[in-house]
């Protein structure tokens, strides 16, 4: 695919920042808002500003990004959803980015970053956490991704100068500090869109854009249990 | 024109596509019943979780079965409430962005007007005015409906829903989640005078409705009976019987006080048998005429959504680019088409 002229937009409303960014050719519009519990109202919104100032229409792109999570369910499920009605109405294929890849690849471009420890909070004394080790120039997962007491950690097998982002780090600074060494980048708390176009390049290049349908939330938190009936299977669903 | 509609308030997916010309296109439903059948109930985040899964599939479904191009379809309803909060985004971002992507205008429908207007689906639908019984799991409302969007509300449940008492009733017999119909299709067998069950609020005037003392009175019964097979369902047809004389003495009541000879029944409880027949002798007597949808139709579908969404479309109502929902929405709320 010709980089002068990709169209690609990317959507994230995982966290309590809603954002989304529009890559047409090699020029990157970005709009991030910090509005909690106002996802579902400014999204849309959003999406229609940076195309008409763009200029172009969602069937000229080349597919969608989209925050895939971790993050609160509803909100990662908003930013699915989304994807999926604008994706099949267009007629064109998605690709999920993890939020906390988001978030290292946002302390390379800010902080010229090459190990990243990611931590959202996830309420109920829990975070969301993963590291990730830059190469060639994107942030690869360098664990998998965890919802965890902070206390529970294990120092991630990283050696020298790591960056650390997401509120987890901000909640939790002490505990995770004890486990793992790192310098806060406390201007980096949220996933932001723009990241995600970075981190989407190789996919779409490499043609594994998928189906709308098939654009689907990783809660990571997937073992919540739930009270079943009295001698019915305990497995979590 | 025609309408995509879509929802998922609960736990239902519902699909269909409404054409004002040629009637009911295509109607798909994935329920998740087996899903909560193991909690008891409707688990809120697994019910969403699903939706998610399930809603672009089934709209794709439903314009094949429609025979129906993107570009065949004139707006998007989708329901906005009320319902659960998390399961209703899921229908509202996937339909609200659809629209956008298709250029075409969306609207957010109110889940209970979806109910009421259900009836329309049929050969012989109502005229206006009506009175309308929507009868559900989560709401047991009478309202006086002068025309799509002029609603007077003329009573409601102070605390259980009918369907819920349904339900919970038959969860103390225990019986398998959701007991309602289970228990209704257990009362055939039974003697509906056998236990004396109270007739909650018909020994006072008003038009509310009062069912939570019912599963109490039930679970007394149970508690000295014993759960014998024909023990169960005399309590399922004395229970029944309550729950349905109750709810005839109360629209006798309101047709007596708004003087409509048109009854509207909906929602899930709509469905029960023994409900249509004794309302359809109560209109009987008055000279009047009882209505109600086809038994899928009675509880959650696309298709009444469809139909809600294709009324106030045609009126050139629409909802503009944000995805709003209303978990919590009185449909008196609604503006006059």
């Amino acid at each position: 695919m010709n980089k002068a002229t990709i169209k690609l937009l990317a959507l994230d409303t995982s966290t309590e920042a809603c954002s989304v960014a529009l890559q047409v050719g090699t020029d990157i519009l970005t709009l991030d808002e910090v509005c909690p519990q106002q996802h579902s109202k400014r999204v849309l919104p959003m999406v229609q500003q940076l195309l008409s100032q763009a200029g172009i229409s969602l069937n000229q792109l080349d597919g969608i990004v989209f925050g895939r999570g971790p993050g609160s369910f509803t909100g990662v499920r908003i930013g699915v959803g989304v994807t999926q009605g604008l994706a099949f109405g267009a007629d064109v294929p998605v690709y999920g980015v993890s939020t906390l890849a988001a978030m290292a690849q946002a302390a390379k471009r800010l902080h010229s970053a090459t190990q990243v420890v990611a931590a959202i909070d996830a309420r109920m004394a829990e975070v969301y956490i993963g590291s990730f080790v830059l190469q060639n120039g994107l942030m690869q997962p360098g664990s998998s991704e965890v919802a965890i007491k902070p206390q529970d950690i294990s120092g991630f097998d990283l050696s020298g100068k790591v960056h650390a982002v997401g509120t987890g780090w901000q909640t939790y600074a002490d505990v995770l500090l004890q486990k793992q060494p790192a310098i806060i980048a406390g201007d980096i708390l949220y996933p932001s869109a723009q990241d995600m176009l970075t981190l989407a390049q190789p996919a779409l290049a490499a043609g594994q854009f998928i189906a709308a349908e098939l654009a689907e939330p990783v809660y990571v938190r997937d073992d919540v249990t739930w009270q079943k009936l009295p001698g019915r299977d305990t497995r979590p669903t | 024109m025609r309408v995509l509609g879509i929802e998922t308030s609960c736990d239902e997916t519902g699909i269909a596509v409404y054409d004002d010309k040629l009637g009911l296109l295509s109607h798909v439903l994935y329920s998740q019943i087996p899903l909560h059948a193991d909690y008891g109930g409707v688990v809120p985040e697994l019910a969403s979780r699903d939706h998610i899964r399930k809603t672009i599939p089934l709209i794709k479904q439903a314009l094949l079965e429609a025979n129906c191009a993107a570009t065949d379809i004139d707006g998007v309803a989708y329901t906005a409430g009320p319902g659960l909060a998390g399961a209703l985004l899921v229908g509202a971002a996937i339909g609200r962005s659809l629209a956008m992507a298709w250029g075409k205008p969306a609207l957010a429908v109110h889940h209970m007007e979806g109910h009421l207007l259900a009836p329309m689906l049929e050969a012989n639908p109502p005229q206006f005015p009506f009175l309308a019984l929507l009868v559900s799991g989560g709401h047991t409302q009478l309202v006086a409906v002068e025309g799509i969007g002029r609603y007077e509300l003329l009573g409601e449940s102070i605390d259980d829903a009918a369907g819920e008492a349904f339900d919970k009733t038959a969860k103390l017999m225990g019986l398998d989640y959701p007991g309602g119909p289970l228990l209704a299709k257990l009362a055939v067998q039974g003697d509906s005078k056998k236990y004396k069950f109270p007739r909650p609020m018909t020994d006072r005037p008003g038009l509310d409705f009062s069912f939570s003392g019912l599963k109490t009175s039930a679970a007394n019964v149970i508690a000295k009976e014993g759960n014998s097979t024909q023990v169960q369902a005399d309590i399922a047809a004395s229970f029944q019987q309550a729950v349905v004389d109750t709810l005839v003495i109360k629209c006798e009541r309101a047709l007596l006080q708004t003087g409509y000879k048109r009854l509207v029944i909906a929602g899930g409880v709509s469905a029960n048998t023994s409900l249509r027949e004794q309302l359809a002798q109560l209109l009987k007597r008055h000279g009047g005429e009882v209505f109600y949808p086809r038994k899928e139709f009675c509880t959650d579908n696309g298709a009444m959504i469809a139909l809600a969404g294709y009324y106030r479309l045609a009126a050139g109502q629409q909802q503009d680019l944000t995805i709003g929902v209303t978990p919590r929405w009185p449909m008196q709320d609604l503006p006059a088409v």
